[in-house]
């Protein structure tokens, strides 16, 4: 059972207690200067975006089927059973392909650092595997930002949406976006307003079945291929072989 | 005019600025960072360095591949005299790929994890094996040069043993990754415009990397030709050109089908548009109408044009695959900042660079020399008279 993060956009105050809660947990700086920062960068892993006293907050959607970890070359990130998409540095080469990648925009990189990382929220795996809930929900003072399990918060997600149906956009934002996320949002304004991808120009394909599909051809293509290849080079040097006896019998003849 | 014994000439001088430049930028690169270099940022993390030294450098290379598939697979003997120019032009390529990757790499000194930590759906992954496996092939394809060279004529039969083994592995590792480049974008399809994202980009970039593998070998003998003015069989030139003139056809009609098939408007004018039209213009309308003419596939010079215009058109088309098409997604455009730029620039001149040294000093033209002179006696009237002169590094 992998858990989840729940945000309920209509129940947060803006206070970003979580920012700072991340901030600590991963040992980021944090003051009112980082706290004004509306972007989510290589030192601040979530941020509380504001509209007309609407909120959103963004972090890492933690895919069911990340593209992060499918595009990696030599696999620094990955999905872990309990949920989160964690990053090993030292393997990192730093190609950038999972910031291309990632249909939310959410790996950052140290473009000022001479030893580069990739940074984002890895949805505090330590604590989750404590048992312990994530660092912002626990900071949450309205319960906008819940930790649990995945089903039992798209349960609640639903009767949610069905008991305030006037509160809410009738959308889980995660529930099955590119096969699903791990952090859900739902919220009463359309989430493109904060830059979230548009729904329907996500799809409900995880993106790495897109090149899944060339993927899964080669160990059919490279052995056939080859033969084919070599299947030509046998013909042909074997007519020009011929060739050269023939012309060879042809001149013996001529002699005679 | 002379300093130091050095004859100072136009190309010499552009050689030289671009390298104080270019080092200076490399100074940048590994003491301030990527950030300090390029114009690179979250927004956009793959820049010009990806789109033109990878992507376009991989496939100006595909030369390699093409020609040695053509004679050693196929037998078509008349390209034999180009072999060996184009397997030095695909080596020195894909130095100056992982040259530009050592650039490009925020951790280039973690290079070597590709081959210990594997990632099998990793669309990178299997690039960069294909990759190293085959600038291996080519360093070994190259080595009877230098072999020569040094009059080593054992280790030259070795070679010549195994040849066969080793085009069909450049073959198939060529297919492989060139493709492969086009996999890469599969994986945004929300990100990319529907000009230039297509299921059909692996066929797309494979293609595209024999019509640039023909391209640039009639782009360098011709070139070479006058730079080290020697004689140019219009034979080859010939042979290229119509095949270059097949190409182009079979990947115009399967890039029509394709938008067809997408119900793709390309005729709307837009911002996306102009850079497609000016694609579509240079990689197809311009070589097109000119190889139609018999007379233009049979003249170096206008086969030269043709082949140039196709080269831009197709590097358009990966700079379009790279960064035009994610610019709406972004919200902003992306141009290379001039020291990341200058790095690119002194990436070619290096591979400019190099090619004129090992012609200088290794037998790349003189295998081809006596193979021609016993072709010239045949038909004296094939071999043209050496071009005129152009400036060049080689003097």
């Amino acid at each position: 059972m992998s858990k989840a993060i729940l945000y309920d956009a209509t129940m947060c105050i803006g206070c970003k207690q979580c920012e700072g809660a991340c901030a600590q947990q991963n040992k980021l700086p944090y003051d009112d200067k980082v706290a004004a920062e509306a972007v989510q960068s290589e030192h601040k892993y979530t941020v509380v975006l504001s509209q007309n006293d609407k909120f959103m907050r963004r972090l890492c959607q933690h895919c069911e089927h990340p593209a992060c970890a499918s595009v990696c070359p030599v696999g620094a990130l990955h999905k872990t059973a309990a949920g989160p998409v964690v990053y090993d540095v030292w393997k990192c080469i730093g190609c950038r392909y999972c910031m291309m990648a990632c249909a939310f925009s959410v790996p950052k990189y140290e473009w000022g650092s001479l030893n580069p990382r990739v940074r984002k929220c890895i949805m505090c795996p330590d604590r989750v595997a404590e048992g312990k809930q994530t660092a912002c929900a626990e900071a949450c003072p309205t319960g906008a930002t819940k930790f649990g399990d995945r089903d039992a918060l798209v349960e609640e997600a639903k009767q949610r949406l069905h008991d305030n149906p006037g509160n809410y956009l009738p959308q889980i934002y995660g529930l099955n976006e590119v096969g699903g996320t791990n952090v859900l949002l739902i919220s009463s304004v359309p989430f493109e307003q904060f830059g979230l991808p548009k729904l329907e120009r996500l799809g409900d394909t995880p993106l790495p079945e897109y090149t899944g599909r060339v993927m899964n051809l080669m160990p059919d293509f490279i052995p056939l291929w080859a033969l084919i290849l070599g299947g030509v080079y046998w013909v042909s040097n074997r007519r020009k072989e011929v060739a050269e006896v023939e012309a060879e019998e042809r001149a013996m003849r001529g002699v005679k | 005019m002379t300093i130091m014994n050095i004859k100072v000439t136009f190309w010499r001088v552009v050689f030289a600025v671009i390298m104080v430049l270019g080092l200076y930028s490399t100074y940048v690169r590994y003491l301030q960072g990527l950030g300090a270099v390029s114009n690179m940022s979250d927004q956009f993390p793959w820049g010009l360095w990806i789109g033109f030294d990878c992507l376009c450098g991989i496939m100006l290379a595909a030369g390699g591949f093409c020609v040695t598939g053509a004679v050693y697979i196929f037998h078509v003997e008349r390209l034999h005299s180009i072999v060996r120019p184009t397997i030095l032009t695909a080596f020195l390529g894909y130095i100056l790929f992982i040259v530009g990757l050592l650039f490009d790499l925020g951790r280039p000194w973690f290079i070597w994890h590709q081959m210990i930590y594997i990632n099998l759906h990793s669309v990178m992954f299997e690039v960069g094996t294909c990759v190293m496996t085959y600038t291996t092939v080519l360093f070994f394809e190259f080595l009877p040069n230098v072999l020569e060279r040094f009059g080593l004529t054992a280790p030259i039969r070795w070679v010549k043993k195994v040849y066969p083994v080793l085009v069909v592995l450049g073959i198939l590792l060529s297919t492989l990754h060139q493709s492969s480049l086009g996999s890469l974008f599969l994986i945004f399809p929300e990100k990319m415009h529907p000009f230039w994202y297509t299921p059909a980009q692996p066929f797309f970039f494979f293609i595209s990397a024999i019509i640039c593998g023909l391209a640039m070998t009639i782009f360098e003998s011709t070139l070479s030709a006058r730079a080290f003015g020697r004689g140019l069989e219009r034979s080859v030139i010939t042979e290229l050109s119509g095949a270059l003139y097949i190409v182009i056809w079979v990947m115009a009609l399967l890039r029509l089908q394709d938008y067809v098939h997408r119900r793709v408007n390309i005729f709307k004018p837009s911002y996306e548009a102009y850079f497609l039209w000016l694609e579509l213009i240079l990689a197809f309308v311009i070589p097109l109408v000119m190889l139609s003419f018999k007379k233009v596939r049979t003249h170096p010079d206008l086969s030269y044009l043709a082949a140039l215009s196709a080269i831009l058109g197709f590097v358009t088309n990966r700079l379009n695959v790279a960064m035009t098409s994610m610019e709406t997604w972004v919200g902003h455009h992306y141009l290379p900042k001039w020291t990341e730029t200058c790095i690119t620039l002194m990436i070619c001149a290096m591979g400019f660079f190099l090619f004129t040294l090992a012609v200088k000093y290794l037998p790349i033209y003189e295998e081809e020399h006596h193979e021609s002179a016993v072709a010239a006696a045949a038909h004296t009237d094939e071999a043209l008279p050496a071009l005129a002169q152009e400036p060049s590094l080689a003097d």
